[in-house]
Parts: structure tokens; C-alpha cells; sequence
């Protein structure tokens, strides 16, 4: 390999909302007249992401494994084919990792290089997991970033594990079941699943919160 | 290649700033620049991997700055030139054309090849694991050290591994190897495996937090047994 070149200085430049809207629509314009693209893809493709495909999905596989033991084996053995069980899988999430967090082990996702994230279960990654501050510092110092910018302390005992999405695979976190839920159900528990748990920089939200 | 992209460790970039109520997609355009990169994917633009490579190849404060479509956004410009399907000069005029006519109607065109695809490639995605020939050269318990040298082009060996000793805790079998794909190679698959590092291996004794590990995916022509 040779050094790609380098771009020209002239190309540094931060545009504003409606100079991006308009680069966008002159792309898409251009796009759609070559047959590459269409106005009904772009709404199908954001209705998947805005209201079939999110974190509700993760939840419930979460509240099943709380739930039912031989599934949540199953889910940490293979989480693609526990998952497939349930209907749930697809871009992004082809060969899922479940890691599951303990009394003795916490842990947490990132992609330092660009922002993979499992899109089958989570949906698509908020703002701040794409961004340089999360993907820089929560490999350096976790327990700092967890505790200063998510205000979730991990006692020193507890060993934090970061898993660095560099491949195909895509991890998430299989949050410690609340307190005060032996009770609940699967469906009830999904409501206490939150996004930030099965990334691992929040736990799951408390029955009694 | 060396660039910004390659975060890991990079010290001075403020805290992380979250939304509560943020939308998944900010803004009409985001559904827009996100739709393109499967659209584009089905019009033989890019492999994942060198979709990757090229948002790396982006000019560095832009990327650090701007806003995170933005960066695919660039990447259907690369490739729409080199493809010759966007003419950069055109663009730059409808891009006029749109500012001054916000509310200009976009062509009209049907396809339902393409929203079958669109459907299906969500549901089924694309995997890159791969049958490969070649026997494995490590296993579950060796411990290896990272390549130390920085190579030009495409490659998911994290700066913050390089040189770095960890033990392999994962062995995947055989996947597209991106330091071919994304730079317009083949597939050409190698072993893959899950690397577990200490934090005081990555950072240093005096530096690093306590009681903490990061685990990276590598695969194998970036490894050689730990001496």
C-alpha cells in the first residue's frame, strides 16, 4: 500500500443544517435519475429504524433470559441463533455476542475505530456512542467516563470489561436483573430494559424508580 | 493508516455529551445520507469495508467535527465520482439549485426490486464470516503480540493494540479481511479472534485504571505468538 493522498485544505469546511440539507437533496436527486435510489426507500428505511427496530427489541430478549435459563444459555452460547428464535436479527447483528454482567464483572461496548453497533436488538446508535469523546476515553478510563458522564459508579472490585467492536461482531451487554423484581414478569421486566444497560454505561432501571 | 478516526486512547476530546430525547434521525436529510449507504451498497458502490476506508480518508477536522451522516454522505460522493455515476460539478450546482429551492421536488421513481431488497438485506443483513481453507495458527489460551508497524490503507488494527501482548479468548473461523477489502482487494479470508488485553498492558502500570480489560477482534496476519 502507498499513503492515500491527502485531501486539499480547500475541502476543510463545516457546513451549516441547510447547506447539508441541500448537498443531501442534490445527492438524492442525482441518485434517484440513475436508478440507484428512491424517495420510498429513504421513508421505508427510516420507518424500520424509527419504529420497527430498536431497543425494545434487546429488551425483551433480555427480560426472557432474566426469565427462563435455558434461553438465556442458549443466548450466551450462540446470541444470533437465541435471538433468531425470536424474530429478531438481521444488518449489523449477523453474529451477535451476548456478554452478561455478574456481581463480579461489569461490562460495556464501543467501536473506537468507527460505530458498529448491534442494530438488530439496540436499533441505530445514539449521537454521543458515534462520537470522539465515548469511543477515545471509555477504553482509558471506564470507570471514570461511567461514573463522571453516565453518573454510574463501578466499585474497584467489580472488573470492568470493554469489548472493542474491530469485526463483524457485534457485542452488547446482558444487564444484572434489578432488585425487587423476582415477582415480575417477562413483559413487565422488558419496561425496566434500557437502551444504556445492554450498551453497559447504565444498569436497568429499578421497579421502584 | 494512521488517522483521527483511530480513537482509542486519544486524550483532550471533552466529555461525552448525550441526549435524552434525541430522535434517531436529527433531521430529514439523516434519513436521506442513511438510506444511501444501502441503496448504494445494492448498486455495487462499496463492500463495508472500503465504506469504511473511505470516511477515513475524509479530511480530519471535518471528520471530527461535523456531523456523524455527514461522513457517509462523503463516502457516496467518493465513490458516486469514482463510479461515475455522480459528476462532481453537477453536484456542486443542484447543491446551488437546492439551497435557493428548499422545497423543490425530488424525481419520481418507483422500484420495487428496491424496496424488497431494502426489507430483506434488514432482515437477513450481510455476514462476513467465510469458509477458509487454511489451519488456524493459534487457539483459545495463546498468548500474542500485535503487529507493531503502521501500515498505509485500510486496517482494523487499532493503534492503542499495536505492539501490545493479550491472549486469544475467541476463535471465529475464517472472515473477510478488511486490510484486503478496504483497500479494493479481494475478500480474502483470514482467521479471526477475540484478544483479551490488560488495561495495564494498553496504558502502563502507573497509568491505567484499576481491575479492567478491553477485548479486540484481530485477525490472524496481525498476531504472532507472544516470545
Amino acid at each position: 500500500m502507498t499513503p492515500d493522498p491527502s485531501p486539499a485544505p480547500t475541502d476543510t469546511r463545516l457546513r451549516t443544517q441547510d447547506e447539508i440539507a441541500a448537498r443531501v437533496k442534490a445527492l438524492e436527486s442525482m441518485l434517484i435519475e440513475k436508478g440507484i435510489m428512491t424517495t420510498e426507500a429513504i421513508d421505508r428505511l427510516a420507518e424500520i429504524y424509527e419504529n420497527e427496530v430498536g431497543p425494545q427489541l434487546g429488551a425483551k430478549v433480555v427480560a426472557r433470559a432474566w426469565t427462563d435459563p435455558e434461553f438465556k444459555q442458549r443466548l450466551l452460547a450462540d446470541a444470533s441463533a437465541a435471538c433468531a428464535d425470536m424474530g429478531i436479527g438481521g444488518l449489523q447483528g449477523e453474529e451477535m455476542v451476548v456478554v452478561e454482567n455478574t456481581d463480579t464483572v461489569h461490562n460495556a461496548i464501543v467501536c473506537t475505530l468507527c460505530s458498529c453497533y448491534p442494530w438488530p436488538v439496540l436499533g441505530l446508535p445514539p449521537n454521543w456512542y458515534k462520537a470522539p469523546a465515548y469511543r477515545s476515553r471509555i477504553v482509558r478510563e471506564p470507570r471514570k467516563v461511567l461514573a463522571e458522564d453516565f453518573g454510574f459508579e463501578i466499585p474497584d472490585s467489580v472488573e470492568i470489561r470493554l469489548w472493542d467492536s474491530s469485526s463483524e461482531l457485534r457485542y452488547w451487554v446482558l444487564p444484572k436483573r434489578p432488585e425487587g423484581t423476582e415477582d415480575m414478569g417477562a413483559f413487565e421486566l422488558a419496561a425496566l430494559v434500557t437502551r444504556d444497560s445492554m450498551i453497559g454505561v447504565g444498569p436497568a432501571a429499578s421497579p421502584t424508580a | 493508516m494512521n488517522g483521527v478516526f483511530d480513537l482509542g486512547g486519544t486524550d483532550g476530546l471533552g466529555p461525552v455529551v448525550t441526549d435524552e430525547n434525541e430522535p434517531v434521525f436529527r433531521a430529514e436529510w439523516e434519513k436521506a445520507a442513511f438510506a444511501m449507504f444501502s441503496n448504494c451498497f445494492r448498486a455495487g458502490f462499496f463492500g463495508i469495508d472500503s465504506f469504511r476506508h473511505s470516511i477515513e480518508k475524509m479530511d480530519p477536522a471535518e471528520y471530527l467535527l461535523s456531523n456523524y451522516y455527514e461522513h457517509w454522505m462523503h463516502v457516496i460522493e467518493d465513490f458516486g465520482a469514482q463510479k461515475g455515476v455522480i459528476d462532481p460539478a453537477e453536484l456542486e450546482e443542484r447543491t446551488r439549485f437546492f439551497l435557493e429551492n428548499p422545497d423543490a421536488p425530488m424525481p419520481d421513481r418507483t422500484d420495487p426490486d428496491l424496496l424488497a431488497f431494502v426489507d430483506a438485506v434488514v432482515r437477513s443483513g450481510a455476514p462476513a464470516n467465510r469458509p477458509i481453507d487454511k489451519v488456524a495458527k493459534f487457539a483459545v489460551g495463546d498468548r500474542v503480540t500485535v503487529l507493531a508497524d503502521s501500515p498505509y490503507g485500510h486496517t482494523r488494527r487499532a493503534r492503542y493494540v499495536r505492539g501490545r501482548t493479550g491472549e486469544i479468548t475467541g476463535a471465529h473461523g475464517g472472515a473477510i479481511y478488511p486490510d484486503s477489502a478496504g483497500n479494493g482487494g479481494p475478500e480474502a479470508p483470514e482467521h479471526l479472534y477475540t484478544v483479551r488485553f490488560t488495561a495495564e498492558e494498553l496504558w502502563g502500570p502507573e497509568v491505567a485504571e484499576p481491575n479492567n480489560v478491553t477485548y479486540v477482534d484481530l485477525w490472524e496476519p496481525y498476531l504472532s505468538l507472544a516470545s
